[in-house]
């Protein structure tokens, strides 16, 4: 047999029906489904008579505008915001699948809930209404976004009609130095690739770096693989994502669970794979950084300037010209003096326990700066109640951050945290794209450690200064 | 799903590179539980100031593309969220074929599930149907699904290509959940495979 990639490997294995000109129907072992990508697809499926395939399959949670403040569990001011909430609520009873509804503690962002609960397991094909899916690469799982006609479909035949991608392989090689971390290596690859140097690709992330990588870094890592256009990301799974697994609700147990390591273990590239295109970093050369402008590629070392528009070429000067002016940023000044108002740590990125540890870290006995708005929004109700044990809720409040429940909140801005027209953010997610945060907010993505950072001085910040 | 066979319409010239989908609608037009009605927000953010008054310097605004049924546009079109909110508010304005160097992976994929022809092409042809574009409403482009074949106002004719399958589904107006299912043993078959081979999942 000839040698397979990981991709190879994982879309072989789940291949229900190939017709003649290679399109496939892929088997989907695991749906997620949240309150705004579903609502027409469970109509669609309701005016056609049909049921879900696999509801045993198929998970629900509501995350995208839940509000974060106390209380939404007993009523939802917004009105749209309600109905979809409702809706989800009555699809996932009526059609009997999994369901986290807010007022239950496992209820969070549905990238980090299932992870969290053993859904997402390695050699898995897992698929949302939602592009930030490719997170669950971090497992060895095939997994993206789709649309929702595609959730639809899925519904209906626990299959997708899918065309294989190509393969690409991102190797950050050697150490991370000391206030590098997942986040700045997702975002130089980004800066290095552009927002479209993956489309038609599902990229595999290895490499000594990676290996390093805690199972919570690797999932910020494979979750930016769509803001670099990848179909999905993928990273080998090792000794690192069994321990992850093992035990966690969902995980299988006893003789599976042995049965399933062992095909876990097959898991990987072969040595004389075949990649389509090959992307070689060293872990050295990565610096902490921020975005300047409202593409993730938009990156730079926190020790650069922002750029003008003639440093680029083609379409891309117009761009930079319009980014400036909407960021309202000069050209030339140094990233490490643009001030901000707001801070929101969190997301399907960067809203994991580690995450709020390393941002703790920064803040303990110290306050935010005056004037400032910063928030904590957890990814999900586990990793908030752990965060109060640990003290870490604590130091966040008491540096003058608030501390809220778990969902989306400030990543894109669908419930009432928002970002009004003008405010600067440092934010922990992954788009900077124009209103994401809010008509005419202005976003500046990094890690949690560099968002603390930034909260403390009021300024966008070079963490390592604070180390 | 509404049939494309062929299309003669006005192109709407949006020059500009990454064009996501929080440009095309944003957020708060997500909050819908129904999939038409989106296009009055189609580019919500461009089309109107903060008052709601439509900014007359924006192309969809300009008299001679209200009607617009083609878009040419940059590179990289449609990245960003998998929002299918994007495909239904094109779709919902009028817009059925749209055209740029290359395209964002899910929104591509979304438009062939709404009766929309996404076409990428190499930047020079882009470029000759955004000059074209660029004359107005009498400049009608053509384009020509069964024959994949773009004509432009001058007469000029582009070729393109096009996945069968996807040409198939959309000449016929075919929903892929009905002829997923008439495959239906083959998935029971998979399954059957599958709950032996790794019955954890
Ligand atoms: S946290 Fe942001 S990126 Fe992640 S699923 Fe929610 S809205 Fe999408």
């Amino acid at each position: 047999m000839s040698s397979k990639t990981l991709y190879d490997k994982i879309w072989d294995a789940h291949i229900a029906h190939e017709a003649e000109d290679g399109t496939c129907l892929l088997y989907i072992d695991r749906h997620l489904v949240h309150e705004v990508t579903s609502p027409q697809a469970f109509e669609g499926l309701r005016m056609a008579g049909r049921t879900v395939h696999a509801p045993d399959k198929t998970i629900a949670v509501p995350d995208h505008n839940v509000p974060t403040t106390p209380g939404r569990d007993v009523h939802i001011d917004n009105d749209e915001s309600r109905i979809q909430v409702d809706a989800l609520d009555k699809n996932a009873r009526d059609f009997g699948v999994h369901y986290y509804p807010v007022s239950d503690i496992r209820q969070g962002i549905v990238h980090i809930v299932g992870p969290e609960q053993g859904w997402t397991l390695p050699g898995m094909t897992v698929v949302c209404g939602d592009s930030h899916t490719a997170t669950h690469g971090a497992f060895g799982a095939l997994a993206h976004g789709i649309g929702t006609s595609e959730v639809e479909h899925v519904l209906a035949t626990q299959t997708l009609i899918s065309k294989k991608s190509k393969n690409m392989k991102v190797e950050i090689t050697g150490k991370l130095a000391p206030g590098v971390t997942a986040k700045d290596i997702t975002l130089s690859v980004i800066g290095k690739t552009g927002t479209a140097g993956g489309t038609g690709y599902v990229i595999e992330y290895c490499g000594e770096a990676i290996r390093d990588l805690s199972m919570e870094g690797r999932m910020t890592v494979c979750n930016m693989a769509i803001e670099g256009g990848a179909r999905a990301g993928l990273i080998a799974p090792d000794e690192k994502t069994f321990a992850y697994c093992m035990g966690r609700p969902h995980a299988p147990k006893g003789t599976q669970w042995e049965a399933a390591l062992a095909w876990w273990k097959t898991l990987y590239s072969d040595d004389d794979a075949h990649w389509d295109k090959v992307i070689t970093i060293r872990g050295e050369d990565i610096a902490p950084v921020v975005t300047w402008g409202t593409s993730p590629e938009d990156v730079l070392p926190i020790t650069a300037s922002v750029p003008a528009p003639e440093d680029f070429k083609g379409g891309k000067v117009d761009a930079a010209k319009r980014s400036l002016e909407y960021m309202g940023l000069t050209a030339g000044t140094p990233l490490n003096q643009i001030k901000i108002d707001t801070v929101f740590i969190g997301s399907c990125t960067n809203g994991r326990i580690e995450d709020l540890r390393a941002a703790a870290a920064i803040l303990k006995g110290k306050k935010i700066a005056e004037g400032m708005r910063a928030m904590v929004v957890p990814g999900s109700g586990l990793v908030r109640a752990q965060a109060e044990e640990e003290g870490i809720a604590q130091v966040f409040i008491d540096a003058g951050f608030e501390w809220r429940l778990a969902g989306c909140s400030m990543c894109l801005a669908m419930n009432p945290d928002q970002l009004e027209p003008g405010e600067r953010c440092a934010a922990t997610s992954n788009r900077n794209f124009e209103g994401r945060q809010g008509r005419g907010g202005r976003t500046h993505l990094m890690s949690p450690a560099m968002a603390a950072a930034a909260a403390v001085t009021g300024h966008l910040t070079d963490v390592r200064e604070m180390m | 799903m509404e049939k494309f066979e062929k299309l003669t319409g006005v192109a709407a010239p949006m020059d500009m590179i990454n064009i996501d989908t929080d440009m095309i609608i944003p957020k708060n037009f997500l909050k819908t539980i129904k999939r038409t009605g989106l296009g009055v927000n189609l580019f919500d953010e461009m089309r109107y100031d903060d008052d709601r008054n439509e900014r007359p310097d924006f192309v969809l605004n300009k008299p001679a593309y209200r009607n617009a049924e083609i878009l040419i546009a940059g590179e990289n079109f449609g990245c960003g969220s998998s929002r299918e909110h994007a495909p239904w508010a094109i779709k919902d304005f009028g817009i059925r074929c749209v055209i740029a160097p290359s395209f964002a992976d899910i929104f591509f994929n979304n438009c062939f599930k709404n009766g929309i022809l996404p076409i990428p092409l190499p930047q020079d042809q882009v470029d000759i149907l955004m000059k074209d574009a660029e004359k107005g409403e009498n400049a009608r482009i053509t384009v020509d699904l069964e024959n994949q074949v773009i004509t432009t106002s001058d007469g000029e004719q582009i070729r393109f290509e096009v996945e069968s399958f996807r040409k198939h589904c959309l000449m016929n107006g075919l929903d892929d959940i009905g002829l997923t299912l008439e495959k239906a043993a083959s998935i029971d078959a998979f399954e059957a495979k599958a709950a032996q081979s790794r019955p954890w999942v």
